[in-house]
């Protein structure tokens, strides 16, 4: 993202490369990713299933060893770092799963559960202080000091995810991968959730990337996105321009599937053929080639690099610019 | 308030409106237990009428699912039809209420009447069977055709649901299937026998957005191919947009309003409807001129639990426009000719 690294930028992926060796064969889940996070913005990753979305935010905090290329975070490059450093670094960067009902321990009670974060971390130096930390915590996720003593099974989904949110929220970290935190959730609660989310960034000044993929949350939420597809980024920007003007044929595919809450919506849908490759032997040259209309014989013999439209958008396919 | 007669007191009519296919009248679910009985869908009414779609929507837990296998009556051992009907409209003319057939009565009915998507597809597919030998083992249960006449027939079917390769796919086990390849392998399972009605719980909702796309051009194609009625079931409504004719909004486990597609988006009639619209993220809505995000307006609180159900509107604890009366039971009234809400200052708002 050209016109991000001329701001104050606090995490900077350079040619990230994740491969799983496998029994089949080797999964090349995310392969030459690269992009930069400015300081306090909102930032989608959106992707099929299968394109990389987790992986990647795993990688960003090492519970996933990448297996190439560079994480930089705060001008520290991350996969330099020894085992203690990194576990140091992890106080300034959390995640949020997307499982409100299997990430949290069901035999803990709630003020262990965040209790846990507080004393591996070191903050808080007695019992009380850390038990007067966690009920501020839950109170700041809008639930009552008096929860503190229920299990997680005494939640509903809503609730749950704001016990996670508090958890992550307990090291004071300045970053954040949430990754699918209100995919699991009903409408009417995950509003609550995505209030919730703004208030925070806004009070606790917190950088955030935002892995979903229900593309009108994305849009509302995130000032600039990031789109994947098997394991490349195909396109990223702000969210404006993306939205408005998607330049890759991926991107507008995916924007074109996505269901309008309108009944009277145009819809100039341009179905999208055939189903994301196995990333156990993905395409040559461009990845998308194999479900693109607009592919030709260059398409499969060279990657796309990064295509720079404007400071707002670059797009990863050999046609930008004149499609 | 319209003064047209309210839906929930009339008793089940015998006949059946002729354009409609399906109907639920004050229908009642439970599933009953030593200690205590789960009220899952309470005086639920709607209508489906021919050849349409009829979206069934609402939030987890709402009744969805438990609403449609009633009408299918594979309620399991604990569950029950505790009152109300179901009239279904047999190809042949005649109607029946569901909720009274036996079950010898129900296997003619499912597969060549009604057929089912059941939500999660990899609990309704057998692992250790092919999907060819399980699409036409429905034909072997209500056709009596010949080993290769069925072979032949599947691989229609293969071919209608836009599964490539549908010979060499005939011998695949669910397990080496996409999760879009096996949803194409249930609608070819659910629409082999040809059935009138089609009830398709939550399709895609397990699917990327471009295969659902791709899923629901083949609903829609296949349901003007065969002339079906789709009672499709999610709780998505940029899908409702997308696929309804009219639409039942469902709240634990209730009918809380049903209208036809654009006045539910247009002119929403009761408080949760209103609520479930206005928590959906819409940038043209949610930024102001200069760009500034505004906040969401979510819905309050939470859904009260099955067994605590609110004596009177089970919205109630959560509806800004509550009032004491809406402390003791409210119905589903029509406010308009083809409006129904459940709320009492539905004329209000
Ligand atoms: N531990 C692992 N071992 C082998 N392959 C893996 C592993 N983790 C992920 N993968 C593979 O890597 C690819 C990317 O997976 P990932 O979970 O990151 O995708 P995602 O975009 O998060 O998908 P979803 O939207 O379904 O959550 C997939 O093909 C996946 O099967
Ligand atoms: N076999 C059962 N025994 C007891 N309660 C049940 C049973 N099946 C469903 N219920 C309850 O009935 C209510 C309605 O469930 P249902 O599955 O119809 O919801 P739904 O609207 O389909 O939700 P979802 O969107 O999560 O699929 C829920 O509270 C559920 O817990
Ligand atoms: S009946 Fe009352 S509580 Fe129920 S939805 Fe209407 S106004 Fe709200
Ligand atoms: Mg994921
Ligand atoms: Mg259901």
């Amino acid at each position: 993202m050209g016109a991000m690294e001329s701001q104050d930028t606090l995490l900077a992926v350079e040619g990230l490369s994740k491969t799983f060796q496998t029994g089949a064969g080797d999964v090349h889940a995310l392969k030459d990713v690269s992009f930069s996070i400015p300081r306090g913005s909102v930032v989608g990753l959106v992707g099929e299933s299968g394109s990389g979305k987790t992986t990647l935010g795993r990688c960003l905090l090492r519970l996933v060893e990448p297996s190439g290329g560079a994480v930089r975070f705060d001008g520290t490059d991350l996969l330099a770092l020894g085992s203690a450093e990194m576990k140091r670094m992890r106080k300034r960067m959390q995640i949020i799963f997307q499982d409100p009902f299997s990430s949290l321990n069901p035999r803990m009670r709630v003020r262990d559960i965040i209790g846990e974060a507080l004393v591996t971390h070191g903050i808080g130096k007695s019992r009380t202080e850390r038990r007067d930390l966690t009920a501020g915590l839950l109170e700041e996720v809008g639930l009552k000091a008096d929860h503190l003593s229920r299990f997680p099974h005494e939640f509903s989904g809503g609730q749950r995810q704001r016990i996670g949110i508090a958890r992550a929220l307990a090291v004071e970290p300045e970053f954040i991968v949430a990754d699918e935190a209100v995919s699991a959730l009903d409408v009417s609660v995950q509003a609550q959730i995505l209030n919730l989310m703004q208030d925070l960034r806004e009070r606790r000044s917190l950088t955030i990337l935002f892995i979903a993929h229900d593309l009108s949350v994305v849009e509302y939420l995130c000032e600039e996105i990031v789109v994947l597809y098997l394991g490349r980024v195909v396109e990223s920007g702000t969210a404006r321009k993306l939205y408005a003007e998607p330049a890759h044929p991926y991107t507008r595919a995916l924007l074109s599937a996505a269901p309008v809450a309108d009944p009277d919506a145009v819809r100039n849908r341009q179905v999208l053929k055939g189903e994301i490759p196995s990333p156990l032997s993905p395409p040559s040259g461009c990845v998308f080639r194999t479900r693109c209309s607009f592919a030709d014989e260059a398409c499969a013999m060279q990657v796309p690099g990064p295509v720079v439209l404007s400071e707002h958008q670059t797009s990863h396919c050999l046609k930008a610019g004149s499609i | 308030m319209v003064d047209a007669p309210a839906i929930s007191r009339t008793e089940a009519p015998a006949a059946l409106a002729k354009d409609i296919v399906l109907e639920a009248q004050n229908l009642s679910t439970h599933f009953v237990y030593k200690t205590r009985t789960a009220k899952a869908v309470r005086d639920v009414s709607f209508t489906l009428q021919k050849g349409r779609t009829l979206a069934i929507v609402g939030e987890s837990g709402s009744g969805k699912s438990v609403t449609s296998l009633s009408a299918m009556r594979l309620l399991g051992p604990t569950g029950e039809i505790a009152g109300g009907s179901i009239l279904y409209r047999k190809r042949d003319g005649t109607v029946v209420d569901l909720a009274r057939q036996s079950q010898a009565a129900m296997r003619q009915i499912r597969g060549r009447e009604i057929s089912m998507i059941f939500q999660e597809p990899m609990t309704s597919l057998n692992p250790l069977f092919t999907i060819g030998d399980q699409i036409g083992e429905m034909l072997l249960l209500h056709e009596r055709l010949a080993a290769p006449d069925i072979r032949r027939r599947v691989i229609e079917m293969l071919n209608l649901v836009e599964i490539p390769g549908a010979e060499r796919r005939l011998d695949d086990y669910p397990h080496q299937m996409s999760g879009g390849m096996r949803q194409r392998v249930m609608i070819a399972m659910a629409l082999i026998c040809r059935p009138a009605l089609l009830i398709a719980d939550e399709p895609t909702t397990a699917l990327d957005v471009t295969i659902q796309a791709q899923i629901l051009d083949l609903i829609r194609r296949l349901q003007r191919e065969l002339a079906m009625s789709v009672l499709f079931i999610t709780h998505d409504m940029g899908v409702v947009a997308e696929v309804a004719d009219e639409v039942a909004v469902m709240y634990a486990g209730e009918v809380v309003e049903q209208a036809p597609v654009r006045d539910i988006f247009a002119h929403p009639r009761h408080p949760y409807t209103l609520g479930l619209l206005a928590s959906i993220p819409n940038v043209r809505r949610d930024f102001d001129a200069a760009g500034a995000r505004r906040r969401l307006v979510p819905i309050p609180g939470t859904v009260p639990s099955l067994y605590a159900m609110p004596p009177g509107c089970a919205f109630a604890p959560r509806c800004p426009y509550a009032v004491p009366p809406c402390g003791s039971p409210v119905h589903l009234e029509r406010i308009a000719p083809k409006h129904l809400s459940r709320c009492i200052r539905a004329g209000e708002l």
